[in-house]
């Protein structure tokens, strides 16, 4: 199998076909940080952490390394000044949720004001339970601003309560919404 | 009508029905559109089809129900030809006294026609109406030609000619290299060469390859592609026929919303006539090549007119945009290559084909070529679809063609690209209005919605308002759309009631930044535009709003009163009427006149407005005032 040659944060590596930045990056021990990634899943891109600078030819582009395939001879950069902004935005718009990255990044508070829920819509578990599991227990729900996580109203007839998706929630958001719709259930 | 099995039958037909026509017969035509089917011209013409048979002038004067002429606003509209004498706002009961005294006497009827509002002449002929005048309609031009209903219409003015002549006289490669070199910009939005996408899928590997027309038009207040689609749907069959052709495809699909149901009907009997007639399915004019359409009905949001939002949708799943770092040129629609345009992309292509990329090359800009239709609405004047070449100045389009802002007001800013979209002020207005020229103003051509606004608009209002419509029409999947415009909504509301604090402005510009590069489809890439553009064109109205809170144009209910200025007051009590709320009471109008003024009570007013509308123009005694000058003068 053919690898494809290309440079990340000033190093050579070698990626293998059909492979993402992100992976490539991983398996050469070059961080990248990540909300919506796990590599049992599709690449998703809804948080935008694992952005980073892209140069081919002389155009340099900003993507998100969970989805742009690895090509040959471009030049990544993984944390540079402007990534480093964006991902500052990112954790002051999902404050406070990204408390250990917000360590890292130097952020403290923010500046806005937060009103979201503790789900953070990465959609691991909607996308888990669909990829993996083939099932349909969990979906989304709404759009825009109103976008939600929800759980089918008969979950006893989809869900199979593996709590395979418990554990890949970061906010804890689906234990709740799980539980609640038993709860309800069993009433 | 027999199947046509090569190039000279379709020759053949097409001099057939032109034979029994004659074009110097007397033609009604009458207005079919959505816009005038709304007033009942269905209505209009059923008593015409009565009245020229009282006259027995049934077969010496043809009748046709055509496509939307554009000038919805002033509809019924009916056109006589081959003079073009235009009726406007026409009734059913008009139709005798039209018959009778045009048809019969050759008179006009002066009341139907169009009244120059400045010198209050009459204007007889279509082309001579400002709103007509100005434009160049080689689009929309058809729909007066054609019953959309009747692929013999179509067929008699030219009508697949171009695929004819694409299928026996040029190669796919042809085809192409003609829509390269006239340069054809995507009219969806972002203005991409037609010609290089059709490239890139022709040379992609894959097969099979698909070819879409997206006529998911989300834009408020925008219908271009559907009056082309309602009005002559062949010609964007005929287009997407020929983007099949070239690249290798043998399946299209039409991406329709669901909201458009004489768009979805017309399509459908143009597509089941051009089977009948062999001019799609199998073995096409004899020539071997093998091509259909599906008609895919979208649910209608905003968002799925994103490309590969339309392609999932089409798939069968959420229409949601995924990131698409390989094109959906290369790996498109179930990851084949597939190449989309939008409805009026499409309909431009058969005119190119058959008139040559030179034609084509010699109407518009250095890199915008070709006519781009407009929604033109808001505050001016005349409103519609509106055909302009490529390069004429936003100030033409707003005061020659819009014929100025209503009740002579004064003009403030134009939107144009839609929701997402950006403003742009009067000192703007002499800019071309073309592809790259908008982009450097701050906004965009979009699908062509523009959106004039006068003098007593707000601007952090407008920035407020299509926040809100792409806060809840986004699809909400990445977090830079989402939680950006959450909150810059917020914001946003914050200063329009006067919460607005030191630093917003910075923060919603730093917002818009990186929701720019940040978010994953072009919808959140753009959706800061009209909050950058009010930010560039208008910062003293946030400042105002922020520093003095104060609404300079007198909207932002939560910065304004309404107060009744007792030396204007002529004592009518109109205002009073109207008030829902009763806050406004009569006092007298000093201590030793008996003459009555109106007074508001502040505690009972909701600041509707209502009184500052109806005040007599004559008194006009009520006024807008800061809600802080207000307080110090209690
Ligand atoms: S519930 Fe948890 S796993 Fe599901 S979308 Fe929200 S944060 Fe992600
Ligand atoms: S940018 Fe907006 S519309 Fe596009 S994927 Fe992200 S949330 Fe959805
Ligand atoms: S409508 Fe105008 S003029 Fe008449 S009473 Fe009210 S404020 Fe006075
Ligand atoms: S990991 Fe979330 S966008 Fe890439």
């Amino acid at each position: 199998m053919s690898t494809i040659p290309l440079e990340i944060d000033g190093r050579q590596v070698a990626a293998e076909e059909g492979e993402t930045i992100l992976e490539a990056a991983q398996r050469n021990g070059i961080h990248i940080p990540t909300l919506c990634y796990n590599k049992q899943l599709k690449p998703y891109g809804e948080c935008r952490l694992c952005m980073v600078e892209v140069t081919k030819g002389n155009r340099t582009r900003i993507v998100a390394s969970c989805a742009y395939p690895a090509e040959e001879n471009i030049v990544v950069k993984t944390n540079t000044e402007k990534i480093a902004k964006i991902r500052k935005m990112i954790i002051e718009l999902l404050w406070p949720s990204l408390s250990a990255l917000a360590k890292d990044y130097g952020v403290t508070e923010s500046r806005f004001h937060s009103d979201h829920t503790d789900c953070n819509l990465c959609g691991m578990c909607v996308r888990y339970c669909s990829e993996v599991k083939k099932l349909n227990a969990v979906y989304f729900k709404g759009r825009g601003i109103n976008r939600e996580i929800a759980v089918v109203p008969d979950l006893a007839n989809e869900c199979i309560y593996c709590r395979d998706c418990f554990t890949l929630c970061s906010g804890g958001w689906i234990v709740d919404k799980c539980d609640n719709a038993y709860t309800s259930l069993s009433k | 009508m027999p199947k046509l099995n090569s190039y000279s039958d379709l020759r053949k037909l097409q001099e057939f029905i032109n034979a029994r026509r004659d074009p110097s017969r007397t033609c009604i035509t009458v207005c079919s559109g959505t816009g005038c089917l709304a007033y009942r011209s269905q209505d209009i013409y059923g008593a015409f089809e009565r009245e020229l048979e009282k006259h027995e002038l049934r077969h010496v004067v043809d009748l046709r129900k055509t496509g939307c002429y554009g000038f919805c606003e002033r509809g019924p509209i009916v056109v006589i030809l081959p003079e073009k004498i235009c009726y406007l706002g026409t009734k059913e009961k008009d139709v005798p006294e039209i018959v009778e005294q045009t048809l019969v006497k050759k008179k006009l009827v002066e009341r139907l026609l169009y009244k120059d509002p400045a010198t209050g002449d009459r204007i007889a002929h279509m082309d001579d109406i400002p709103f007509y005048k100005h434009q160049h309609r080689t689009i929309l031009a058809s729909n007066a030609l054609v019953d959309p209903k009747k692929i013999e219409d179509y067929i008699a003015i030219g009508g697949y000619s171009a695929a004819a002549k694409a299928l026996f006289e040029m190669n796919p490669d042809s085809v192409v290299k003609e829509i390269r070199d006239a340069n054809l910009r995507g009219r969806g939005g972002g203005g991409f060469p037609a010609g290089r996408k059709w490239d890139t899928t022709k040379n992609a590997p894959e097969e099979p390859k698909y070819v879409i027309v997206n006529a998911d038009e989300g834009d408020p207040g925008a219908y271009m592609d559907r009056s082309l689609l309602e009005g002559n749907p062949h010609s964007v069959l005929e287009g997407l026929f020929l983007g099949a052709y070239a690249i290798g495809s043998h399946e299209g699909f039409i991406y329709v919303r669901q909201e458009y149901p004489l768009a979805v009907e017309n399509t459908e009997i143009a597509i089941r006539q051009a089977h009948e007639l062999g001019l799609l399915g199998e073995n096409i004019l004899g020539s071997g090549f093998d091509f259909d359409v599906t008609i895919h009905r979208g649910a209608g949001a905003f968002v799925s007119g994103e490309s590969s939002a339309l392609m999932t949708a089409i798939e069968g799943k959420v229409g949601e945009p995924r990131s698409k770092y390989i094109h959906t040129a290369v790996k498109g629609l179930w990851d084949k290559p597939t190449c989309l345009n939008n409805v009026e992309t499409w309909a431009n292509v058969p005119a190119i084909i058959n008139r040559g990329a030179g034609w084509f090359r010699s109407i518009g800009t250095e890199n915008s070529k070709g006519t781009k239709i407009f929604s033109l609405v808001g505050k001016v004047n005349n409103t519609g679809l509106v055909e302009v070449p490529m390069g004429i100045t936003l100030r033409k389009i707003v005061f020659d063609i819009g014929g100025g802002i209503l009740k002579g007001k004064k003009f403030k800013a134009v939107q144009t690209g839609g929701p997402s979209g950006g403003v742009i002020p009067e000192s703007m207005l002499d800019i071309p209005v073309d592809f790259d020229e908008l982009d450097k103003a701050g906004s965009m051509m979009g699908s062509g919605g523009m959106i004039v606004m006068d003098e007593e608009t707000c601007m952090v209002d407008t920035a407020r308002y299509y926040t809100d419509f792409l806060a809840h029409e986004s699809c909400g999947k990445c977090v830079p759309c989402r939680e950006g415009l959450r909150q810059m909504l917020r914001i946003l509301n914050n200063i329009t009631t006067g919460n607005g604090r030191e630093g917003d402005i910075e923060l919603l510009e730093e917002l818009a930044e990186f929701m720019q590069v940040a978010a994953l489809c072009a919808l959140g890439k753009t959706a800061a535009n009209p909050v950058m553009s009010t930010i560039r064109h208008f910062r003293s109205e946030y400042e105002a709003h922020i520093r003095e809170k104060r609404c300079p144009a007198g909207v932002c209910k939560d910065l304004i009163s309404y107060a009744i200025d007792k030396n204007s007051c002529i004592g009518c009590g109109t205002c009073a009427k109207n008030c829902p709320t009763n806050a406004i009471y009569e006092i007298r109008a000093s201590a030793v006149s008996k003459d009555r003024v109106f007074a508001i009570d502040q505690e009972n007013c909701i600041k509707c407005g209502s009184c500052y509308t109806v005040c007599p123009d004559k008194a006009r005694a009520v006024i807008k005032t800061p809600v802080r000058s207000f307080a110090e003068r209690v």
